[in-house]
């Protein structure tokens, strides 16, 4: 059976993790390392070491902000931006709970909002966002000001070949 | 020189100063913009984060429209260009994918067409004495620090923007329309907008941060390029902490004295028109 390890470097598709050797470069550039359950280096030990319990339902892995920090400063390449996406996407396709869950929820808010008109309507994205999170009262105090300055506009923006969009969700779904 | 346009979504929305002051200092340059036919959106970071091959194929679907104009395609938000470079970036390094996503679109990609941003157009095409010449307001006592953010950045073999730590393309463009550009060390530093609405907390530690860095640097406000960047640092700092941000367009614009160039202050969500009315510059 394959290890974590090597499932995770087969999804990164490029320089196996192994290549790190814990210099922690990454994790004293990355902007999030203070917020996060384990820090980026502490997660390639951890999928080193098969915990993939652990690393899976982890909050790290929702906290990182794709800053991309990490992998340009890495003396060895080690792209852990791109970890970091293969372990959400392995959370989510195992249907494992995240631990951030509204990090997950608002970008499923703001997928449906593609899949309905091909651009995002940032208003119908956060109404969507509000139900799906519970966050209610999140940002009620900016909304209507932007109302006021024309900033949100009433009409969701469409794409018109909007079949095409939606056979592009459908066709990578399985993936 | 004339150019393909991808707006993408902020550029409709909570983004449109930076839509319209593109396209005014456009004209004024000399930049004909041709939007792509029937775009849409690039899937952000909602698709990389969540499925890859939707992360590539949503960019693709607009990369294979914009190829049919046969020029370069200019992208002002950040976030658009970074998920078009790195639609490209592994279209071109990865074959079966590229199959595999063109099965999905039904469509061939050439990958023909450079992807640029209005930054390095404006440098590098229009250059700096060109823009110099134009200038009938220069920005005297704004001093601006200028934030480049992640995404036009990184990763750097990606992006293939200059000086990736350090850049100065903007700085320098700030200067030859008369700012008092600041010097500081966050240009490229991270202001957490992939979390601003689902952990808003994280993200108002980091625009402090970024904040009182900008005040220690002596700036009076922050000139940026991308529309989450914008967004995020408006709403996001502490009340005290806030201070007026421009889309660099906003400034050339007035710096050229162009029809509309004061429209766009209105509907910023930190009034910023004090600040040019104190300077006046407005
Ligand atoms: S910077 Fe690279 S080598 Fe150093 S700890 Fe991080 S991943 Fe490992
Ligand atoms: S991409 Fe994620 S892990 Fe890497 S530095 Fe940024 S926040 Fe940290
Ligand atoms: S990055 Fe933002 S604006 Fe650009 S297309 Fe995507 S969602 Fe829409
Ligand atoms: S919005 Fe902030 S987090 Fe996103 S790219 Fe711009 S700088 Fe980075």
């Amino acid at each position: 059976m394959e290890t974590f390890l090597e499932e995770v470097n087969k999804k990164i598709h490029g320089v196996p993790l192994q290549a790190c050797y814990h210099c922690r470069k990454c994790t004293a550039g990355c902007p999030a390392a203070s917020y996060m359950e384990f820090n980026p280096n502490k997660v390639i030990k951890m999928i080193q070491n098969g915990q993939k319990d652990r690393v899976l339902s982890s909050s790290t892995i929702w906290l990182c902000l794709s800053c991309e920090t990490c992998i340009t400063r890495c003396p060895n390449q080690v792209d852990i931006a791109r970890m970091m996406d293969v372990l959400r996407q392995m959370a989510i396709e195992e249907g494992r709970a995240a631990k951030e869950a509204n990090v997950l929820k608002f970008h499923e808010a703001f997928l449906s909002s593609i899949k309905f008109g091909g651009r995002v309507h940032e208003m119908l994205m956060t109404v969507h966002y509000k139900l799906k999170s519970g966050d209610l009262f999140g940002d009620v105090d900016i909304a209507p000001s932007m109302f006021l300055k024309g900033k949100l506009s009433l009409l969701p923006p469409r794409t018109k070949d909007l079949k095409s969009v939606r056979n592009i969700f459908e066709k990578t779904q399985s993936k | 020189m004339k150019v393909t346009y991808y707006p993408g979504c902020s550029l409709h929305g909570m983004g449109k100063e930076y839509d319209q002051s593109m396209k005014a200092v456009s004209r004024a340059l000399n930049i004909e913009l041709k939007e792509v036919d029937d775009w849409s959106c690039c899937g952000a970071s909602a698709a990389h984060n969540t499925n890859f091959d939707l992360s590539v194929a949503l960019p693709a679907r607009n990369l294979i429209a914009a190829e049919k104009d046969a020029m370069d395609v200019m992208v002002p938000c950040a976030a658009c260009f970074n998920r078009f470079k790195m639609a490209e970036h592994h279209l071109k390094a990865d074959k079966d994918l590229k199959a595999r996503i063109e099965g999905v679109l039904g469509a061939k990609y050439q990958g023909g067409i450079a992807i640029r941003n209005p930054i390095d157009v404006i440098y590098n095409e229009i250059g700096m004495d060109a823009l110099a010449a134009k200038v009938v307001k220069p920005m005297t006592g704004l001093k601006p620090v200028s934030y480049y953010g992640c995404l036009l950045l990184r990763p750097p073999e990606v992006c293939q923007f200059e000086n990736y730590e350090n850049p100065f393309m903007l700085d320098k463009i700030m200067r030859t329309i008369g700012a008092d550009v600041k010097n500081w060390s966050y240009k490229t530093d991270c202001c957490g907008g992939s979390l601003s609405v689902s952990k808003t907390p994280i993200v108002t530690n980091l625009c402090d941060k970024l904040m009182a860095a900008a005040k220690e640097a002596g700036a009076n406000c922050v000139v940026t390029a991308c529309p989450m960047c914008m967004a995020n640092l408006e709403m996001r700092p502490s009340a005290n902490m806030k201070m007026p941000v421009f889309y660099f367009t906003e400034l050339i614009s007035l710096a050229l004295g162009l029809p509309g160039s004061q429209e766009t202050f209105k509907t910023h969500l930190t009034d910023p028109q004090p600040l040019l009315n104190q300077l006046r510059l407005v």
